[in-house]
């Protein structure tokens, strides 16, 4: 862990150094290496990874968006990279709001393509340069975007066979009940591995 | 036909079909809109999300053990791998350790599952390509399986058997004993079916040089699991980024299968050698089964015994906050991966201390490769369509969350 820690922060150094301009920062948490990009550079960042001996990160392993309501940027992207050849992975991360678009990286990464539409479909964000940027997971015709924070769980429509009009039709939802959110915070700490009170049996016993 | 073939223009021979979703080798939902070319697949335009249930949206609304069913249905062919990667984002975030023997029944449970899925995957390719028998056979070891499942945790399906900090009840011995049986039975039945099909004429003419994937497309694509290892890359992260025990087999017992030209031939020759593969791991784990606790001990995440529950107020209040509160996450963001069957299965787990995730999103391996139909499927046959979907693995429970 120690030795992966330093490893990941001198491939940090390395990034940062080459790249100066599109790197904001990193760091390495939990054994893994985080760097925060510069929005606009992130196709030349990512083309770096790819290319770049000691990086060698050809592979997007995965592309999500991440909500912050209460950042002036609210969302931020997360780019998932590993590379095969040298067994490493990190992870670039870039913020945006809701209007800007970020720069499309499927021109270096095919595989981005269903990735950044998933991004688009649940959190609004725009990539420009993407060739079919349409909704992917959502139903036809679907408005809104629902792993937004302030996207409520039950949704807005409910969608129903209607055997009058013979198809389907979407309403307004109605429930019975409330969503119920339970708020279980609370100061509890949780159990110890001893009991309290146990002390005071061993020191008597011993005592005696 | 053939005359009226002629007769019909050159430009006029491109047409629309549209493929599913209730189509029976869409492998559930998928819906595919084909631009074809007389027979030749030009373009195929992939609409999922038919059985989009929103787990990612539901995960944050739920505490950390309500979530963990959530991830038996996604690719509910082998629930416990993707438990797996749930229960290891959340280890690593806490920093707790699974006893030993904790770690050996998981490995036990993720191989079986692979087996599972393998299973099904070969059996329903298989009749996807004409062939009627095999799945019935593969199904009746399914069923045993199921049936060890359901012996360590009262369900066949929907196990929620992994926790955070280890598995939920340890295993009895008639159990560990059945399960020797069965791995020890298990090799002569694959036999049987590798005779079958690994030879049959008509099964080699349909999948040897079809969906032909190369090291490009690999990287470009994001594949993982058995797409990467039929084109002779030796990667698996068992092997590779190891988590559990899996550094401690010997290659002997476990050697990375690997293919050699990327069709989907050698997809299927690679998962029947990993379900042998499996099959020893299994065996292997429990001749070096140590004992002693399955869950960690004394920790926030494990509930208390119901003994001590009886004489302890502490505990009873602990097992009551446990299974109301849940417990809380240290602030900060991981991503586990699992060497799931149909390959990386990834949990990018975002906590913000509180006792709900924040932020979680499921890496599943299926989408990626769907992802590459068009690319992989463009120059085929219409009919070839159905056997590179077949040797895809897909499960539309994690592509479409």
């Amino acid at each position: 862990m120690v030795d992966q820690t330093e490893a990941l922060t001198e491939l940090g150094e390395h990034i940062a150094s080459k790249m100066p301009d599109a790197v904001r920062k990193f760091d390495v948490r939990v054994g893994e290496l985080n760097l925060y990009a510069e929005r606009d550079q992130i196709v030349a960042l990512l083309d770096f990874l790819k290319r770049d001996s000691m990086c060698m990160f050809e592979m997007v392993v995965d592309i999500c968006g991440v909500d912050y309501p209460e950042r002036s940027q609210r969302f931020e992207v997360v780019y998932h990279l590993l590379s095969m050849r040298l067994n490493q992975r990190m992870r670039v991360k870039i913020s945006t709001d809701e209007d800007t678009p970020v720069p499309s990286i499927v021109g270096l990464h095919r595989g981005a393509d269903w990735f950044e539409r998933e991004a688009f479909d649940m959190y609004g964000v725009v990539f420009s340069g993407h060739p079919d940027m349409r909704r992917i997971l959502t139903d036809y015709g679907f408005e809104g975007y629902p792993l937004r924070k302030d996207f409520p769980l039950t949704g807005f429509t409910e969608v129903r066979y209607d055997d009058l009009q013979k198809r389907i039709v979407h309403e307004p939802v109605q429930l019975t009940q409330e969503y119920r959110n339970f708020d279980f915070l609370s100061p509890w700490e949780g159990m110890t591995s001893e009991i309290p009170g146990d002390e005071k049996a061993t020191t008597e016993e011993e005592g005696a | 036909m053939a005359d009226d073939m002629k007769s019909v223009p050159e430009e006029d021979r491109t047409f629309t079909l549209n493929f599913g979703p209730q189509h029976p080798a869409a492998h559930g939902v998928l819906r595919m809109v084909m631009d074809l070319d007389g027979e030749l697949v030009d373009r195929i335009d992939c609409h999922i999300g038919l059985l989009h249930r929103g787990t990612e949206k539901l995960l944050e609304y739920k505490t950390y053990l309500q979530g963990l069913p959530y991830f038996d249905r996604l690719h509910y062919s082998a629930p416990m791998n993707q438990e797996h990667a749930w229960c290891l984002a959340i280890e690593k975030l806490i920093g707790l350790d699974v006893p030993r023997r904790g770690s050996f029944i998981r490995v036990l449970y993720c191989e079986m599952g692979r087996i599972l899925e393998h299973l099904l995957n070969i059996g329903t390719f298989i009749l996807d390509v004409g062939a009627l028998t095999p799945i019935t056979w593969a199904f009746e070891e399914r069923e045993k399986l199921m049936g060890f499942y359901e012996r360590a945790c009262g369900a066949r399906l929907h196990a929620a058997y992994f926790r955070p900090g280890g598995v939920h009840q340890d295993l009895p011995q008639d159990l560990i004993d059945d399960i020797m049986t069965w791995c020890e039975e298990f090799p002569a039945i694959m036999h049987r079916l590798e005779s079958l099909i690994t030879e049959n004429r008509i099964f080699k003419q349909r999948n040897v040089d079809i969906g032909v994937v190369d090291e490009k497309t690999i990287m470009q694509f994001g594949f993982s699991g058995p797409m990467v290892r039929g084109s002779g890359l030796a990667w698996d992260l068992r092997r590779s980024q190891p988590y559990e025990i899996y550094s401690e087999i010997p290659s002997s017992v476990f050697p990375v299968v690997i293919g050699k030209n990327g069709d989907n031939y050698d997809r299927y020759v690679v998962r029947m050698e990993e379900m042998l593969v499996s099959c020893d791991i299994m065996k292997w784990c429990i001749e070096n089964m140590p004992k002693g606790p399955v869950l960690a001990k004394g920790t926030k995440v494990s509930p208390p015994r119901r003994a001590e529950m009886k004489n302890s107020m502490e505990a009873l209040i602990h097992h009551f906050k446990l299974y109301t509160e849940g417990f809380h996450v240290p602030e900060g963001e991981v991503y586990a991966a699992v060497e799931a069957p149909a390959g990386e299965f990834g949990v990018y787990l975002v906590s913000d201390g509180s006792n709900r995730p924040y932020r979680v999103k499921l890496r599943a391996p299926s989408f990626a490769h769907l992802q590459a139909m068009d690319h992989m499927c463009k120059g085929h046959q219409l009919a070839d369509t159905s056997a590179i979907l077949g040797s895809l693995d897909i499960v539309f429970g994690e592509v479409d969350r």
